[in-house]
């Protein structure tokens, strides 16, 4: 590996943290808050910047600003820690998604790909597991009732759907034979009939509903917000974090968002794919620019689907919350599964 | 527990409505269509809220050519249910013969009930149509003379309104 290889893939890192995850979970913030006050007939804010668009750099230098106030039974090391490991799983996550189809660039190909390895969709699984612990750690080590108990729906929640989540995909993952994403985007961008491109929503249908509804539990969105149900829980896992450290949390909940919407654009919608595209005879360069810019593109329509979601669904009670998980989704996740596999050896 | 038995519901889902989803997406059209209708906000320091004469914003002395048409009866001081009003008489060369050195109303106890208007019988103080009060201190919010008095003509909306009132008034009595 010389400097120069290094040096790409710095700058791959720095797109995907910067460009994509920091940017993306700062725009995400300000459309919340305007998509859900032109919800309810309200402007939301609109005086900072153009469009209230630099809202969230206000909101982050006011959170530096502040003071940081641990608890005194609190335990200050594990309370300290528990935001950056939320913070570090939810910006390692993006580094197994393909942000678009490889690149010549001074005469070298680059792959738009921040980690290409072979476990693919697992690692993901893998790290979300760990983001489990930022939030039930936190909700512990605050030493609050309201903390511990946010944190331990919050256990128990990623837990139950995590198995949805997992065994919904297995459908796409038998179908193109392997965990690379990178791959399963290639094999999307074949056609089905004519400009229909070959996307795995058209063939798995079930499987992207279930990931969908469990997608929404693992990102602690309404309707499955529970870990941090304001009405009953003051603030849940963060009801003791002050200043930038509850900022970590809040910009690693918007990351998540944005993670998970960019797995479902990478399974199910063709990833960077823009149908009939590469037939324009374009500049592989433009190409490939547009193709980032599609991908981008699809995974904001994913954030304000899940922001007008969380401004129309009430939220669920913790028993309907387990029932839908273990006895409609994952029931209907194994079908899905079985289904795919029979079809498959028929075919 | 035998009472528990009996409850029955009133209205049973349909399967459309047990899968959830159509649901769902009903709800999110409902919500979605909001973003695009009209907003009615008015964005304050720009777009100001343009009172109607009926409004009672806060108590101003009406001026004549510069000169209060109060002649300092205390009416309004005697009426006043929060003791705001402060008047001190005092005679004068003029057609009216008395007028008040000291005219103060204490902004921060009055209630803008309106009654010192209703009372007044030259119909020297009226309820304007501002209601931007901002004071920084307790004394800075007792009004004296110099910030009560307001031409007449900014204050004819209101003292139209006021007349046809009380002539609707005699004419139902």
């Amino acid at each position: 590996m010389d400097l120069v290889s290094i040096g790409i893939s710095f700058a791959k890192i720095l797109f995907v943290i910067f460009g994509i995850l920091m940017l993306g979970a700062a725009a995400s913030v300000w459309a919340e808050r305007r998509v859900s006050a032109f919800m309810q007939d309200r402007l939301g804010p609109n005086r900072v910047g153009p469009f209230g668009l630099l809202q969230p750099f206000a909101d982050v230098v006011k959170l530096i600003m502040k003071e940081d106030i641990v608890p005194k039974q609190a335990n200050k090391f594990i309370h300290d820690l528990a935001p950056l490991i939320s913070i570090t799983v939810a910006l390692s996550t993006f580094a197994i998604i393909p942000f678009g189809n490889k690149i010549e660039l001074f005469g070298r190909e680059i792959k738009l790909i921040v980690a290409d390895i072979d476990i693919g969709i697992l690692f993901l699984f893998a790290l979300t597991s760990i983001g489990v612990y930022g939030i039930t750690l936190a909700g512990w080590s605050s030493n609050n009732k309201y903390s511990l108990l946010g944190g331990l729906r919050s256990a128990a929640q990623l837990i139950s759907y995590e198995l949805s989540l997992g065994l919904s995909i297995m459908g796409i993952i038998m179908i193109s034979g392997t965990l690379r994403l990178d791959q399963i985007v290639l094999q999307q961008t074949e056609y089905l009939w004519w400009y229909i491109p070959k996307w795995n929503i058209l063939l798995q249908p079930v499987g992207f509903i279930v990931f969908l509804i469990a997608a929404f539990a693992e990102t602690n969105r309404l309707p499955f917000d529970l870990p941090e149900a304001e009405p009953e829980l003051v603030g849940g896992y963060h009801t003791e974090y002050t200043g930038m450290k509850f900022g970590l949390f809040y910009l690693s909940e918007y990351a998540n968002i944005i993670t998970s919407s960019a797995v479902m654009v990478t399974l199910f919608f063709g990833g960077w794919h823009l149908p009939s595209a590469e037939y324009w005879g374009l500049h592989p360069l433009i190409l490939g620019v547009l193709q980032i810019m599609t991908f981008i593109f699809k995974i904001a329509l994913f954030v304000i689907f899940f922001i007008a979601v969380k401004w129309t669904l009430p939220r669920f009670k913790y028993n309907q919350l387990m029932r839908i998980g273990w006895q409609f989704l994952l029931p209907l996740a194994i079908l899905n599964f079985l289904v795919t596999g029979i079809v498959m050896l028929i075919l | 527990m035998e009472k528990n038995k009996k409850i029955i519901r009133t209205k049973d889902l349909n399967i459309l409505q047990k899968l959830y989803i159509p649901e769902i997406i009903k709800g999110l059209k409902l919500t979605l269509s909001h973003v695009i209708r009209p907003r009615f906000t008015q964005e304050f320091p720009e777009e100001r809220f343009k009172p109607e004469p009926s409004f009672r914003g806060r108590p101003v002395l009406v001026a004549e050519n510069g000169i209060e048409r109060c002649v300092a009866c205390g009416l309004c001081a005697r009426v006043c249910p929060a003791l705001a009003i402060e008047v001190q008489a005092s005679e004068t060369e003029l057609e009216k013969e008395r007028y008040p050195v000291k005219f103060e109303i204490n902004m921060a106890r009055c209630i803008f009930c309106g009654f010192c208007e209703e009372v007044c019988p030259e119909e020297a103080i009226v309820m304007s149509n501002e209601y931007l009060l901002v004071f920084s201190s307790l004394d800075d919010a007792i009004f004296g003379k110099d910030r009560l008095l307001k031409p007449i003509e900014e204050v004819k909306d209101r003292l139209e309104f006021l007349r046809q009132f009380r002539y609707n008034k005699q004419e139902t009595k």
